[in-house]
């Protein structure tokens, strides 16, 4: 093991490059441990619903809304919360909107498949597959009309590739050159049917067909993500146009938390060949430390204090009340 | 013990649905089943588990997320020889398939002079109350019941869906079919043998004297667990399903409220233009002289349906607010 000491990259690399992946391994530790908390929620029956879990793509959220300004836009999915988190959500609002609390982002009102944070430029997690295409080439739209410099992420499965209108807009935000991102998350499952029984042609393809810039990564190497999107952003930013970035990647539990049988749909090997071996915290920890950027002492000591804040979140979300009834008919209209 | 008849077979909702399309799928190889996850999956809800082992998957077909493209597929296949079951997972995703429906399938015949026909069912969910939020909950059959060209069917028990379904497969136009997701563990009686109930014809699920409650698909069991409270407090309730909302059995409707001169319509769409509007409508132009009080409607209230189970649980009717409303109506 290289220890800091011994390396004599060390104080080469900028502190806040150091201090940038040092970050981005902690993002992805709180969303690990987030949707940790979000299953045992569910198996005491704590939660109402179902969650679908992030974990083993955080490389993917964390690798781009580390590109990005606070008022950058993302849209989600039902597999929404590392999205949320990566881009800056509290994981206190964030348990109580799962609980169905009034503290939560949404008082209650969305859920686990709808948070949405103005603050954070989170236009909302969404239930529908492919539902927000629109919402994120629109706000694209709307950032290049108003000159605000902003850029929207537009995070999707690569069940959405099966949706006609992600065809219609990514055309649209070609010929516009818009800036905003497809950012396609390929963890090789719609639901409980691989998506090469779903899917004809590349994946890339789609994208290219429209002249788009289109680049693939290995979706577990969050510095590779990393880099990638701070590229096609800043490419964005600039007025240069959209790109659709493919990241491959894979979901470690069940479609939703209560989906516990799936060898009918994937092996167990599989499952324990991407944790064991792609795993995209220890993959990192491991560059950690090979660099000489932390110990595994340090990185421990992360861990214990990012638990520390996710069980005090979910203790808050507990004890948060539910919203009055008398809220049930509030904001259906602005 | 004695050797006494074989006890009636009761079956689950989903049950009784998935034995309706494997009885059809045997009965005509042109009957085929698709949608997502339907094959291996059985379905996110299992209805159709075992399903593709019997039929093989050239007629139980997995499709990519495209309801759009697998519901038009289902039109065009339809036109042209074959009797497709289109399953849209949850009812709010029906929104998806609106032109292919609405557009195309529902209008195909009459605009061709009545030469092509549309032979087609759309297997859909609805209801509320499984804390899965707005885009999730939605109950939108009304919208479907507007447009001439397509019969739309509410079973609300096992016994109903299964003879429902095998008249919808066998029906030449296209029809949407509404399945409660809460009910597909309700169980009830159904018979082995292959039988059908026709469209536009109205069950009466309980018989009474005072008052008409007039109740779809989830709102059925709602109104039947009323009636009994009704029935403690000395109000006989008269429960009718009209398992169909086009074709609807006006006449079972009519004939019911002007024995009983009240009226409550039950339905978990959107009260505002819905469901329980055109009930109420056809009561009114059907039983005017006869009532004793203004018919009542009872169905979602009208907001996007909230995830908080407290907000949730009171925008759909219950048996004990159906209770107020007709102690209410029937008071002397
Ligand atoms: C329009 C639509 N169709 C179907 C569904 C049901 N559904 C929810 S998630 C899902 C699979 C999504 O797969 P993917 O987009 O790859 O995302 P992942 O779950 O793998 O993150 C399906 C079919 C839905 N929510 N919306």
């Amino acid at each position: 093991m290289t220890t800091a000491a011994s390396n004599p990259e060390i104080g080469r690399e900028s502190s806040t490059e150091k201090e940038k992946w040092l970050r981005a391994y902690r993002q992805m530790v709180r969303i690990r441990l987030f949707e940790e908390q979000v299953n045992e929620l569910y198996t005491r029956a704590l939660m109402p619903g179902l969650a679908h879990l992030y974990s083993g793509q955080e490389a993917v959220a964390v690798g781009i809304c580390e590109a990005l300004r606070r008022d950058d836009y993302i849209t989600s999915t039902h597999r929404g919360h590392g999205h949320c988190l990566a881009k800056g959500a509290s994981p206190d609002r964030m348990f109580a909107e799962l609980l169905g609390k009034e503290a939560g982002y949404c008082r209650g009102k969305g859920g686990s498949m709808h948070i949405a944070d103005p603050a954070t430029g989170n236009l909302g997690a969404n239930a529908i597959v492919g539902g927000s295409v629109g919402i994120a080439t629109g706000a694209a739209f709307a950032s290049k009309r108003l000159k605000n410099g902003r850029v929207a992420i537009c995070f999707f499965g690569e069940g959405a590739l099966g949706q006609g209108s992600l065809y219609e807009v990514m055309n649209l935000a070609e010929l516009w050159k818009l800036p905003v991102i497809y950012v396609c998350e390929n963890n090789l499952y719609n639901e409980y049917t691989h998506f090469s029984e779903t899917t004809a042609g590349t994946i890339l393809g789609r994208a290219l067909a429209f002249g788009m810039e289109a680049v693939a990564i290995d979706g577990q190497d969050v510095r590779r993500v990393h880099d990638v999107a701070a590229r096609l952003v800043e490419r964005a930013r600039a007025g240069n146009g959209p790109a659709f970035l493919q990241a491959d990647t894979y979901r470690y539990s069940g479609h939703h938390v209560g989906d516990i049988n799936r060898e009918y749909y994937r092996s167990r090997q599989e499952e324990q060949f991407w944790k064991k071996e792609r795993d995209p915290i220890q993959l990192h920890a491991n560059w950690l430390i090979a660099q000489g950027h932390a110990d595994s002492a340090a990185l421990e000591k992360m861990t214990v204090e990012a638990r520390t804040e996710i069980e005090g979140a979910v203790k808050f979300a507990v004890a948060a009340p539910y919203p009055s009834v008398d809220h049930v008919d509030e904001d259906v209209y602005a | 013990m004695p050797e006494t008849a074989t006890p009636e077979r009761e079956l689950t909702f989903a049950q009784a649905v998935r034995e309706a399309l494997a009885e059809e799928l045997r009965r005509d190889e042109c009957v085929c089943i698709f949608g997502e996850d339907v094959a291996e999956a059985g379905t996110p809800f299992k209805v159709l588990s075992g399903l593709v082992e019997e039929f093989g998957s050239d007629r139980v077909i997995d499709t990519p997320i495209s309801e759009a493209g697998f519901t038009g597929i289902g039109v065009g296949a339809a036109m042209t020889g074959l009797r497709p079951v289109v399953d849209i997972m949850f009812g709010d995703f029906l929104t998806l398939t609106m032109d292919q429906m609405v557009n195309q399938a529902a209008k195909a015949h009459y605009m061709s002079g009545g030469h092509w026909k549309v032979p087609m069912v759309m297997r859909t969910t609805l209801g509320a109350t499984r804390r899965s939020a707005a885009q999730h909950s939605q109950s939108l059959h009304a919208w479907f019941s507007h447009v001439p060209g397509l019969k739309v069917v509410l079973p609300s028990t096992p016994y109903d869906a299964k003879g429902l379904l095998k008249t919808a497969v066998r029906d030449d136009n296209p029809v949407v079919f509404f399945e409660d997701k809460m009910m597909y563990k309700l169980k009830g009686p159904v018979p082995q043998e292959d039988y059908t109930i026709p469209f536009g014809v109205a069950d009466v699920k309980r018989a009474g004297s005072d008052i008409t409650l007039v109740a779809t698909s989830s709102m059925v069991q709602v109104a039947l667990g009323a009636a009994v409270l009704l029935e403690k407090e000395g109000i006989s309730a008269e429960v009718v399903d009209p398992r169909t909302t086009w074709p609807l059995d006006e006449k079972t409707i009519v004939d019911s409220v002007k024995k009983t001169s009240r009226a409550i319509v039950l339905d978990e769409g959107y009260g505002r233009y819905g469901a329980t509007a055109e009930i109420a409508a056809v009561i009114a132009e059907g039983a005017f002289y006869d009532l004793d009080a203004p018919v009542k409607r009872m169905g979602a209230m009208h907001v996007p349906i909230p995830f908080s189970p407290p907000l949730e649980d009171v925008t759909v009717p219950t048996d004990e607010g159906v209770v107020a409303a007709a102690r209410e109506m029937c008071r002397k």
